[in-house]
């Protein structure tokens, strides 16, 4: 029976990382993960909204949960921002006495009201707990061994971790297992919790970009080939501005940048093409070359044992 | 249980770098990292420095890295660090210079504390009468504040140690300052005018919009203050209070028109809401734009609302104080 979820894209994979919707649509079929998207869902406010106002960005997210308690679905998240402010926003709705009423009392006037019934996953803890390291490992065709892969979490789904309660935020594994079950190996560097300076890079670009600088070059230098991520907001900040982040740490880091599902796709044999891989500024022809050049020796392997049963 | 601590020793004056010594000890059920760490001192090596003074989470001397994680180490047992991590390593606080091995200079930390003033300003403690005579000295009014938890720092420095913003840019006034401030803005006895000249001071570079709002400080927080909460309000109370032009303010204020206008962030907008006509500043950007153009990563600027958008606008005129500047500036 597949694993149904009700997709809640967020804006970054609508928007400026149009490959991230692209990659996750093409794996969750093999993962035999099932989606309906919630096409009319809003921003979860990034915590930007939350910021500015506490209660309309509870009241965005208790309107976008209450379109998925109307499909019986839990969300599925592909955004590690998301994550953690819809995590933490769903926690205060269901616990908080008072709360869910106040909020529901503006949501009833023109849709239907949050009851409180659903949990927020990410696609990667969906991936460890619900679809398991087994079963992504039986999905693997194309090992990717002799990658030494940096993971690189970002910070709202490990952090707060009393609001998250997946990842342990000092010695997080999840990424990490996932790497391993694609057969490439996960590089150790202390930079892979910290923070890829994003929230702050329109209006801060020189602390933002030393931050992400920071960290790449730390990956880079403990041998990484290219790093993963499972947000969106980390891959801009860690791709788009990956040349001014090199130049704020006085590196060369040509480091590809793979969004999670990329990984998860590349390792199962998925066309390069069909994961929205040219759309890195970054580019990640390091990986694919190899990659390709796997799969293709499969297709052919494959053709040859169709052509002898024949 | 015999254990092996991995200890960071360095001491600047002698050595040319930080090392790791192991010490192997026998701990018992129960036992605290410091109690360990006196043992450690008392027993094999009297070289080893460290700050400890109340051993019950009070002074807030002995914060330190543990397993890579800032902690008090009197507060942190050994069983469960080992269940965690499998091992123990410390080392000094991140991020600020080490005077030697386990105690760092705190300098810094006490000079950006001092430098948000962390008193109440002198006419606070006077009552007024409306005649303008001063009356006694006044008390906090009960029920009247709300501190949130953030008069519970014991200022041990493990958030500024931690925090991701002052790991790269040490003028940082950093979580505790910051959070210390914010107490004394929610406090009801400093007049506004006073309240006013502290946000101006704190909405400077190097203030409350340096924050990437990374959760570091939060999470490692022994005593749970959430600094970056702190920070955000601090936020919040300066867009209201109308220090609303800084590039930090208006990622804010923009960001809210701009989901209540469509339902969904939109990637081409933002720049020109936080930037709006900086020349300079947009000219950084555009480099950028072009790039993320050619390779399909700009979504069209006149996307359609999301559907039920009637409904998003309901929710931001329901509640909250800032729908009015958000809609004056930016619709």
């Amino acid at each position: 029976m597949p694993l149904t979820y009700a997709l809640y894209p967020g804006c970054a994979a609508k928007g400026a990382t149009p490959e991230l919707y692209q990659s996750t649509m093409a794996i969750i079929g093999r993962l035999g993960i099932e989606v309906q998207e919630l096409t009319a869902s809003s921003c979860c406010g990034a915590g930007v909204v939350g910021e500015g106002e506490p209660d309309v960005a509870l009241a965005l997210n208790a309107r976008t949960f209450a379109q998925a308690e109307q499909l019986g679905l839990d969300v599925m998240t592909i955004c590690g921002t998301c994550q953690g402010v819809m995590g933490a926003a769903n926690k205060r709705l269901k616990q908080e006495p008072g709360l869910l009423d106040r909020i529901n009392r503006v949501l009833e006037r023109e849709g239907p009201i949050y009851r409180g019934t659903i949990q927020v996953k990410h696609l990667l803890w969906i991936v460890v707990r619900e679809v398991g390291l087994h079963r992504l490992g039986q999905e693997v065709r194309v090992p990717l061994n002799e990658f030494r892969i940096a993971p690189f979490y970002g910070c709202y789904i490990l952090r707060p971790s009393w609001d998250l309660g997946f990842d342990d935020p000092e010695n997080p594994t999840s990424l990490e297992k996932v790497i391993r079950a694609a057969k490439g190996e996960p590089v150790a560097y202390v930079g892979r919790t910290k923070c890829c300076g994003f929230p702050v890079i329109l209006e801060q670009e020189a602390i933002a970009v030393a931050m992400a600088g920071t960290n790449m070059k730390e990956a880079k230098d403990s041998g990484a080939d290219f790093m993963v991520t499972p947000c969106p907001l980390c891959h801009m900040s860690l791709d788009i501005y990956q040349d001014r982040a090199g130049q704020a740490v006085n590196a060369n880091l040509s480091l590809p940048i793979l969004h999670l599902p990329q990984l998860l796709g590349l390792a199962m044999g998925i066309p390069a093409k069909d994961l929205g891989v040219s759309r890195h500024l970054v580019p990640v022809h390091t990986i694919t070359r190899v990659t390709e050049s796997r799969r293709m020796q499969l297709t052919d392997r494959k053709g040859v044992a169709s052509h002898e049963n024949h | 249980m015999r254990l092996t601590f991995t200890i960071t020793r360095f001491n600047p004056e002698t050595d040319p770098r930080p090392r790791d010594e192991p010490y192997r000890l026998d701990v018992e059920r129960g036992q605290t990292v410091l109690e360990a760490l006196i043992r450690i001192k008392q027993e094999q090596d009297g070289s080893l420095a460290l700050r400890y003074s109340c051993r019950s989470a009070i002074c807030g001397s002995c914060a330190m890295d543990i397993n890579g994680a800032e902690k008090l180490a009197c507060r942190t047992s050994v069983r469960k660090e080992i269940e965690r991590h499998g091992r123990i390593t410390v080392a000094p606080l991140r991020n600020l210079p080490v005077i030697k091995d386990l105690v760092v200079d705190m300098t810094s930390f006490w000079g950006k504390v001092r430098a948000v003033t962390p008193w109440l300003s002198a006419s606070a403690l006077a009552s007024r009468t409306e005649t303008g005579r001063t009356l006694r000295p006044m008390l906090l009014p009960r029920d009247r504040y709300q501190f949130h938890n953030v008069d519970a720092c014991i200022m041990c420095g493990a958030c500024v140690a931690a925090c991701t913003s002052h790991e790269v840019s040490r003028r940082f006034l950093g979580p505790a300052a910051l959070a210390k401030a914010e107490r004394f803005l929610a406090d009801p006895r400093e007049p506004a005018d006073a309240k006013r000249t502290r946000l101006r001071f704190l909405e400077q570079p190097d203030g409350i919009w340096d924050c990437t709002r990374c959760n570091f400080c939060v999470e490692v927080c022994p005593k749970d203050v959430q600094p970056m909460e702190a920070i955000i309000r601090l936020r919040r109370v300066a867009i209201e209070a109308g220090l609303a032009r800084s590039g930090g303010a208006r990622h804010i204020t923009g960001f809210m028109a701009l989901i209540r206008r469509s339902g969904r962030l939109n990637e081409a907008l933002m720049p020109l809401q936080v930037i709006g006509c900086n020349l300079r500043r947009l000219l950084r950007v555009a480099p950028l734009g072009l790039r993320m153009l050619w390779h399909g990563k700009v979504p069209s600027p006149l996307a359609p609302p999301i559907p039920g958008i009637a409904q998003i606008r309901t929710i931001f005129n329901s509640f909250g104080h800032l729908k009015r500047i958000t809609r004056a500036d930016h619709t």
